[in-house]
């Protein structure tokens, strides 16, 4: 009777739960995925980094071109992530919170870096801006360089960056409505103190991910730079291109010391990101990604 | 303060949401909004607030053309449906939000804004919580708190968008007669938006019954309530019962019989008979209204029996007390002690 009772029990899990084998496979299946994919390169690139010693390792990092190369890439982050906040905040609180034409039109324009490959975004640059372009001539003739210099770079990396501040902030201000500003307008508040006591710190910690975000890719980005930096060594070449450039010339541990500052930061981003998602869940509208 | 709305239309993307709409409110007053869903009593009042503007007509707070003037410069007070409160401000900075925003050369001094802040929350019975944040309150305590901020820098209008409508139903009854006791203390004149017309009929001086953006009565709850001037009115205000009748030698016809009632001075020819079901007298006469119990149900004190009516075709409810003993297709004869006839369509 006891034992009936049990393999009864036994069966009761609930309809969306797989049995215990099964589940276990999944766990085991992603595990060894992600440890391949994801943990054995971190792993590699901090192995490789480290291989002939933490003076090497050092000397590496302190080295004229990798120093112009971080604080490159330090400059370029600099300036295209508060350019993108801007940018984010204006275009998210015209998609919340007015109607208009060709909104729908806006919204899928904001997508587009996501779905245009990095490379293609640099070589629209070279055509807007290089030696055979209208524009390139013109402004090389009151002494201004865009390719190859830093306003290229610049421009490449806020292309590429410009979805994550938008993208985060919108679902988040769309479901928060216009019922808060209207409140603070009714009790006299003008337009930037409604937006700087209101508005902003209702979305302030999901416009702090989508800084992180934007940050970690803005260091990060390699293709578009690529391609309008014209990779001149301690000048135009930011971290990710000084990384390829070191391998190419057989200086593993060089390029992997460097590469390595890259990892710490995408781990570094990531903790973040997991805190906010983990502290601030609901206000992040993290659920639209 | 008292506002006048003068022939004022409200388009939006050319659908229209008030067609020609007047209205005098009076200063002191409290008056509700009342119409179903769509019936432009939102739009109404956030014209009157400003967050709207109208696509024609004016608006006059006193004598001041305020058609023209911003949500600022209106100085109104502004009770939302969903509270609307700052979530990263405590209580008390919530309250004093309208007034810490001042320009310098009117604000008052910090002491001073405090002081009035706390007198507020005193007077919505919330005292002591000042330091909470609005996530930690209940509904209603919310409500109390965004009229408090309203009331904070002393509105010249208080509007209220169903302000009760996010509640549930006990905490509301608490807080209507609570909004009318603020009211007759602090004497603002009040706008108030509901659909709920035992909410307008019970906290109201005067209500404004609307329906597809045109205002349909304004009056007194017993004068609209008595005397609906129309048949949306009769419907929409409290429980109504309708037959179709026709009116000929000054007496109400019904399947070719007198109900027994004077149709005064009504045209002849086809009309609607409004009346009450709580308001039926049972009668023995041939010349009534008589009808064959469908159903009959217990609702608190009284048994409301739904009716087939002979020479009708469509059921109609009346009220009896609750020990009459309506069985199932036992034969009723009743006449309407109040009624109102309306032209058919």
């Amino acid at each position: 009777m006891a034992t009936k009772l049990r393999a009864r029990a036994k069966r009761r899990i609930s309809p969306t739960s797989e049995r215990p084998l099964v589940q276990w496979l999944l766990i085991a299946i992603s595990l060894a995925f992600m440890g391949i994919i994801l943990v054995l390169p971190l792993y590699a690139v901090f192995h490789e980094a480290f291989s002939k010693g933490i003076g090497a390792y050092l000397a590496a990092l302190t080295e004229r071109d990798a120093q112009a190369a971080i604080r490159l890439t330090l400059l370029v982050a600099a300036i295209a992530v508060p350019l993108n906040v801007v940018f984010g905040l204006a275009a998210s609180w015209a998609i919340a919170k007015f109607e208009f034409k060709g909104k729908a039109f806006l919204i899928t324009l904001i997508d587009l870096p996501f779905s245009v490959s990095p490379v293609i975004s640099g070589l629209v640059y070279v055509l807007l801006f290089g030696a055979g372009s209208f524009l390139g001539p013109w402004l090389k003739s009151y002494g201004i360089e865009v390719l190859f210099a830093l306003p290229g770079i610049v421009l490449a990396t806020i292309f590429v960056t410009f979805p994550f501040v938008a993208r985060e902030l919108i679902p988040l201000m769309q479901d928060q409505g216009t019922g808060d500003e209207e409140a603070a307008l009714s009790l006299g508040a003008n337009g930037w103190q409604t937006f700087f006591r209101v508005t902003l710190p209702n979305i302030k910690w999901g416009l702090l991910y989508g800084v992180l975000l934007c940050n970690a890719r803005a260091m990060g980005e390699f293709g578009a730079v690529a391609v309008v930096s014209g990779k001149i060594r301690g000048q135009t070449t930011t971290m990710p291109l000084q990384v390829e450039m070191l391998y190419n010339e057989y200086n593993a541990t060089a390029a992997f010391a460097l590469a390595s500052l890259l990892a710490l930061l995408a781990l570094v981003t990531l903790v973040l990101k997991s805190v906010l998602e983990w502290r601030f869940g609901e206000e992040i509208a993290a659920g639209s990604h | 303060m008292e506002v006048r709305v003068q022939n004022v239309r409200k388009e939006f993307d050319r659908f229209p949401a008030l067609h020609d709409v007047s209205l005098d409110i009076r200063s002191g007053e409290l008056i509700a909004l009342l119409g179903p869903s769509g019936s432009g009593k939102t739009t109404l009042l956030r014209l009157i607030a400003g967050l709207e503007m109208p696509t024609a007509g004016r608006i006059f707070f006193g004598d001041t053309d305020a058609s023209e003037k911003t949500v600022q410069e209106r100085n109104i007070g502004f009770v939302f449906q969903h509270y609307a409160l700052f979530r990263h401000m405590t209580i008390l900075e919530n309250i004093s939000f309208g007034l810490k925003v001042r320009p310098r050369a009117t604000r008052p001094p910090a002491g001073e804004i405090r002081r009035r802040a706390l007198e507020l929350l005193d007077l919505v019975q919330l005292a002591g919580l000042e330091k909470r944040y609005p996530n930690q309150l209940s509904g209603g305590q919310r409500q109390r708190v965004a009229l408090a901020r309203a009331l904070a820098i002393e509105p010249a209008v208080l509007l209220l968008d169903e302000p009760f409508g996010a509640l549930d139903a006990q905490v509301r009854r608490e807080l209507r007669k609570w909004l009318r006791e603020i009211h007759d203390r602090t004497g603002h004149t009040t706008v108030f938006v509901t659909h709920d017309q035992e909410e307008a009929l019970e906290l109201s001086d005067r209500l404004c019954v609307m329906s597809q953006g045109r205002i349909e009565q304004v009056g007194t709850p017993d004068d609209v309530y008595d005397h609906p001037t129309s048949p949306f009115v009769f419907g929409f205000i409290g429980e109504s019962s309708e037959l179709p009748v026709t009116v000929q030698n000054n007496e109400v016809w019904l399947g070719g019989r007198p109900l027994g009632l004077p149709a005064g001075d009504s045209q002849p020819g086809k009309a609607r008979l409004f009346f009450r079901p709580h308001d039926v007298e049972l009668v023995q006469a041939d010349a009534a209204l008589t009808g064959a119990v469908n159903t009959a149900r217990r609702v608190g004190g009284t048994r409301r029996v739904e009716l087939t009516i002979s020479g009708a075709n469509q059921p109609v409810e009346v009220d009896l007390p609750f020990d009459h003993p309506a069985t199932e297709n036992a034969a009723l004869t009743f006449r309407p002690r109040r009624w109102k006839l309306f032209p058919a369509a």
